[in-house]
């Protein structure tokens, strides 16, 4: 076996600013990327042209590539806006919450769906406004609903800002890559990164499991 | 008082209130009997606006709530609607459900909304409920708050669409108390029911429907004592 640290290990602060590129990603992508997806599955559960639009806004960005979408994008902006170039983290942050909207206004379209009618029916005959009954009714309940597939989306996503790399965001995959172009030494950073990312989801998948207990107000 | 002119609803094809024509005086409890499916349901919920009519008008003191959506929406905390299956907001404690309107639509203070909740709860024999959630309560007391959460609103006409229909019998006779209790004060209630005795004893106006159609409506004791059509009178052969 040949695995040594020693020549890694000087790297190891310049691979650790690496999560906080990582996080900001994720972090942008579900948040914008939840209420963004909240919107279009409002918009998708109506049946007019707004609604068609919408669709095929999701259906783009689920039937391509992210790999492509984020190139796309990147490169691409400038022929669409001249001389418009986007930093690279800016493009990370517009894909990457463009694309989780995609994803979660189906997971969350699923969590309106599962609302008994009858709930909103009370809340109506008591006079509350459909914007009353949509936010404090529909979505809080909607979102619980549906919170393991959020999580799981979450997940995906985290892993996923590694792609980021493709286009020149620093980061964990892309300073492993640099790590790894000035030591030779490709396994060892490899190691420290794939442990960063599994515990950064472990911790993501035991706050879900948390969240999960804390709302499991129809459990009797 | 509410007024109904000329009133007809079909769903697709079929035909569910055929040419309603009625008034619900105010301080008067009616109860509305007849098979599944003779349209009950559906002209109640019209009363509070959940069903449109096809055609025909509702006047609620005075006012058309089918073609004035916006005083609809004014009038409808006034009138307190009680389902069959409950209907509580299941991601909140009995006094948030409670509670929920009165901030939101009353725009009360969280104090003020609280301290009505809480009357409202005792009221209905639910005071020691005040922190569980529905999943946590037995049906019985999930319907009792169901109508303290009407009540709160302070309605001047109270719905009541087979409130112990997904009941068990001992928790039917509990809800029933309940009813008997909050109709007694100066309210317009209008209950869709299948409990022949309790129509009986609380309402004063008996309205039978059968096939889209009120086939008879008449106080109490005449309907039951001298039964004009005989539709009627096969129903409540077979009922009691």
């Amino acid at each position: 076996m040949n695995i040594d640290f020693t020549l890694t290990l000087p790297y190891l602060p310049f691979l650790l600013q690496g999560i906080e590129v990582t996080l900001k990603i994720a972090a942008v992508g579900a948040i914008f990327g939840t209420l963004l997806g909240l919107i279009l599955s409002l918009i998708t559960s109506k049946k007019n042209v707004l609604a068609k639009i919408t669709s095929f806004f999701i259906d783009f960005f689920r039937g391509t590539p992210l790999l492509f979408q984020l190139v796309f994008f990147h490169y691409g902006i400038s022929s669409i806006i001249d001389g418009f170039v986007p930093a690279a983290l800016t493009s990370a942050f517009v894909v990457f919450s463009l694309n989780s909207a995609a994803y979660l206004s189906e997971v969350l379209r699923a969590g309106i769906n599962s609302i008994p009618k009858g709930q909103i029916e009370a809340a109506t005959s008591l006079g509350v406004s459909k914007k009353d009954i949509a936010l404090f009714i529909i979505i809080p309940i909607a979102l619980r609903n549906v919170l393991p597939a959020i999580i799981n989306e979450f997940i995906t996503l985290t892993k996923e800002t590694s792609v980021a790399s493709f286009i020149g965001v620093s980061e964990l995959l892309r300073r492993q890559a640099i790590i790894s172009g000035t030591t030779f030494r490709v396994i060892e950073p490899m190691l420290i990164v794939g442990v960063i990312y599994y515990t950064l989801n472990k911790l993501l998948s035991l706050g879900g499991k948390y969240l999960e207990r804390k709302l499991s107000y129809d459990q009797s | 008082m509410i007024k109904v002119e000329q009133v007809s609803k079909s769903f697709n094809n079929l035909e569910v209130l055929k040419d309603i024509n009625v008034q619900f005086e105010d301080d008067t409890i009616y109860a509305i009997i007849g098979v599944s499916g003779s349209g009950k349901s559906t002209l109640l919920r019209m009363l509070n606006g959940l069903e449109v009519p096809t055609t025909g008008q509702i006047w609620i003191d005075g006012v058309d709530i089918v073609s004035q959506t916006k005083a609809l929406e004014r009038l409808r905390p006034g009138i307190g609607m009680v389902f069959q299956s409950f209907n509580l907001f299941e991601h909140f404690t009995a006094i948030d459900n409670v509670m929920f309107a009165l901030k939101k639509v009353k725009k009360l203070t969280k104090e003020q909304a609280r301290a009505i909740a809480i009357e409202k709860l005792t009221e209905v024999g639910c005071a020691h409920r005040l922190e569980h959630y529905p999943a946590q309560l037995s049906g019985g007391e999930k319907q009792r708050i169901a109508i303290a959460r009407a009540l709160a609103m302070q309605p001047t006409v109270l719905l009541f669409d087979e409130p112990t229909s997904a009941l068990d019998p001992e928790m039917t006779v509990e809800v029933l108390n309940v009813i008997k209790k909050v109709t007694e004060k100066k309210l317009l209630s209008i209950l869709v029911t299948h409990e022949m005795n309790f129509a009986k004893e609380v309402a004063d106006v008996i309205i039978y429907m059968d096939q889209g159609q009120i086939v008879e409506m008449a106080p109490t004791k005449e309907f039951f004592e001298h039964t004009k059509s005989d539709r009627a009178k096969k129903f409540l052969q077979n009922m009691l």
